[in-house]
């Protein structure tokens, strides 16, 4: 029995050396992540809906302003708080509600608000995605700047160490202890921000956390043999970080890159909120809770229907649901890029 | 314990230097110095505007009014000791240096942040008024966190792998990817205005007298605890849960399970007080982070505390107000760490104080 499933796998395996057809590849560190990224599939919708925001906000804004008939800045006083259209349309095709619909679109001139419209009788989508290309680019080239800035002076850090290492960590010590959201109101009160601007202030004053990362891990990949193998080749500093130890890092800069992202639009929006962010009329989901603090207690004086909740909701949402993808992402990368962490977790 | 409780605190000092300087340069940089922005009033001529920028120092490079601000100590060219003396003031003339030397006896170093701009008290005396309102609200949490945060965690990592733990997981996933200032709004809208059961800002019910009402000012209370809380909680049943699961493995549990101990005298006396101790490095940032960072929180629910104040007064551009906030939060937060790390070491002698 044994002897005949021995002769089995002989020749199975002078078959699988003749046909290389039959091999399988050799597996690469980043092959395995993308397997394993694959089969996750939270992660997978997480990474949908992000790209799916990113596509109808960059590619297709224009396109579906151009389709409801108004831009992200046209006001309307006649059409002020209106209620979404959405579900009195759907009402209307179902043949359940044939009033409410054409009569919205009577007040609106004949343009379908799916959102609702806001205070000056903007229309909600439209901003809603014209918004997202200031909240996600904003949010995705500071987290940029935080990368480049913090990984640098990061690697510097860990890599020298010595005094070198102790004057960037006093300057980053320093800087912690100030309370990241007064130094933010600081800056931001004394400029107030275009999008530019507000991108180099999040970046320029949010590395501190990714510098210490970079700067622990460097400490770490900086001891083991193959530096030292490399070193002794000759090979230099530069090289050495740029070749051996930076790679090592990539993993953990992804991650907290993907996480940074998703605070990133939570403090734009929280400094939009405190008046602080972007100035009107330029759309960004934090902009458009600018005054939100009234949203709540306005009323139809009349039918006493609360009025503007949609523009309190949709905003909201939609950032909610951006930064979970990107911490969900964050997570699912987390597992895919370190196989060792996976049993712990 | 005591060498490293001191040299903690003289490591404190180069870095509130640090913060001093850097918030100074901050603040200053803005077009426009105070006198400008605050005296629109046409009347005010260029002469009265320049005598009353010499009687404040704004004259003067930056390096001398930083040392102004900070040391309480002015420097000017010449023999002015009759101009500048006035009220507190003492000043010498060196004639070495054809300098006189002022001593203002204000200046951070001797704790005193300066005069706000806008009422023109001290900056102290303003933020120790709201200081009850941010304690208040920061403890409440604080106590919130940790009772709900730490259980949620330890039965989490119990019950690894179950319905519970995954709700508890994905809750907390979601409860630090909502914007608080959105959440707080639902919740306003939801409990304050459709429900009308809580109050939608404010401490307490405004009225004539303003007797201290302890309801009404629980009442006051809930919706903005609960919003501050709600980070925390995310964060500490995420770290307890790891914590819990890495302190089961080891062995005194074993023991502890194979004596017979009931379950929850393992997970909760045995496994809970080990796993609690990571959970003091990041307690102590937490608290100061819950005294200081209230800022949303507190513009939210109109509460009158200190975060509030600091926002108002960066509206106004009352820069002392600001700059001196902040340089009182920064002390918090380095307090804040350093008593962390003691209790850290006080807690688990294994953490060698090198």
């Amino acid at each position: 029995m044994s002897v005949q499933s021995e002769k089995v796998d002989r020749t199975l395996a002078a078959e699988l050396a003749a046909n290389p057809q039959l091999q399988r590849k050799p597996q690469t560190y980043w092959g395995m992540a993308l397997r394993s990224l694959r089969r996750d599939r939270v992660t997978l919708a997480a990474m949908g809906f992000l790209l799916l925001v990113a596509f109808l906000s960059y590619a297709m804004a224009p396109l579906i302003a151009g389709a409801v008939g108004t831009g992200p800045n046209d006001t309307n006083p006649q059409n002020q708080f209106a209620p979404p259209y959405i579900i009195p349309y759907i009402k209307w095709r179902l043949g359940l509600d044939p009033i409410t619909a054409p009569v919205l679109l009577g007040q609106s001139g004949g343009i379908p608000h799916w959102l609702g419209t806001d205070q000056l009788g903007r229309d909600q989508l439209v901003r809603l995605l014209y918004g997202g290309r200031v909240s996600l680019g904003i949010a995705f080239s500071a987290a940029a700047i935080t990368l480049v800035v913090g990984v640098t002076v990061g690697a510097i850090a860990g890599y020298f160490g010595g005094y070198v290492d102790d004057l960037i960590m006093w300057v980053i010590n320093t800087l912690v202890s100030i309370p990241g959201i007064y130094l933010l109101i600081i800056v931001t009160a004394i400029w107030k921000p275009n999008p530019l601007t507000l991108t180099l202030f999040l970046g320029f004053l949010g590395w501190f956390g990714t510098a210490r990362l970079i700067r622990g891990n460097v400490f770490k990949v900086r001891a083991l043999d193959f530096v030292t193998a490399a070193r002794s080749i000759g090979a230099g500093n530069l090289r050495i970080m740029l070749q051996h130890v930076i790679p090592n890092a990539l993993p953990i800069i992804i991650v907290s890159a993907a996480i940074d992202i998703g605070v990133l639009i939570l403090i734009e929006s929280a400094l939009s909120f405190l008046g602080l962010g972007i100035q009107p009329p330029q759309a960004t989901w934090g902009s458009m809770l600018n005054r939100a603090n009234n949203f709540v207690f306005l009323r139809d004086p009349e039918t006493g229907r609360y009025i503007a909740l949609h523009l309190l909701v949709a905003p909201g949402l939609l950032i909610t649901l951006t930064v979970l993808s990107l911490y969900l992402i964050g997570d699912g990368l987390r597992d895919a890029l370190d196989p060792m962490m996976k049993n712990t977790r | 314990m005591t060498r490293y409780v001191l040299r903690r605190l003289l490591q404190a000092i180069p870095t509130l230097i640090g913060i001093s300087i850097i918030s100074f340069i901050l603040v200053n940089s803005t077009p426009g110095d105070p006198i400008a922005v605050r005296y629109f009033d046409p009347n005010i001529t260029e002469e009265t505007k320049a005598i009353l920028r010499r009687q404040l120092g704004l004259d003067q490079p930056l390096y001398l009014q930083y040392l102004n601000w900070f040391a309480g100590i002015s420097l000017r060219r010449g023999d002015v000791v009759e101009e500048f003396a006035v009220g507190q003031t003492t000043c010498t003339y060196l004639a070495w240096l054809d300098t006189t030397l002022c001593d203002t006896q204000g200046g951070i170093l001797r704790g005193n942040l300066g005069t706000s701009l806008s009422t023109k008290q001290p900056v102290w005396d303003r933020l120790l008024e709201r200081m009850p309102a941010t304690l208040e609200l920061g403890l409440a949490a604080l106590l919130v966190s940790l009772l709900v945060g730490v259980p949620l965690g330890v039965l989490s990592a119990v019950y690894q792998g179950s319905w519970f733990d995954n709700t508890v997981r994905v809750l907390a996933v979601v409860g630090n990817a909502l914007p608080a200032f959105w959440f707080a709004l639902m919740l306003i809208f939801l409990f304050g205005v459709v429900l009308g059961w809580l109050p939608t800002g404010g401490r307490q019910t405004v009225s004539l007298e303003m007797r201290f009402d302890p309801v009404d000012r629980l009442q006051h209370l809930i919706l903005p605890t609960v919003i501050l809380a709600l980070g925390p909680i995310a964060t500490y049943s995420r770290f307890m849960r790891t914590e819990t699961l890495e302190v089961i493995r080891t062995d005194y549990v074993r023991t502890a399970k194979a004596k017979g101990l009931s379950p929850f005298s393992v997970w909760f006396v045995h496994a809970l007080r080990n796993a609690m101790i990571p959970l003091l490095t990041i307690l102590g940032p937490a608290i100061t982070g819950l005294l200081s960072g209230a800022v949303v929180t507190e513009t939210v629910f109109a509460w009158p505390g200190m975060g509030r104040l600091t926002l108002n007064a960066a509206f106004q551009r009352d820069y002392p107000m600001v700059l001196g906030a902040v340089m009182f939060f920064s002390a918090l937060t380095i307090l804040g760490n350093l008593l962390s790390d003691i209790f850290y070491g006080i807690v688990d002698p294994r953490v060698r104080l090198s």
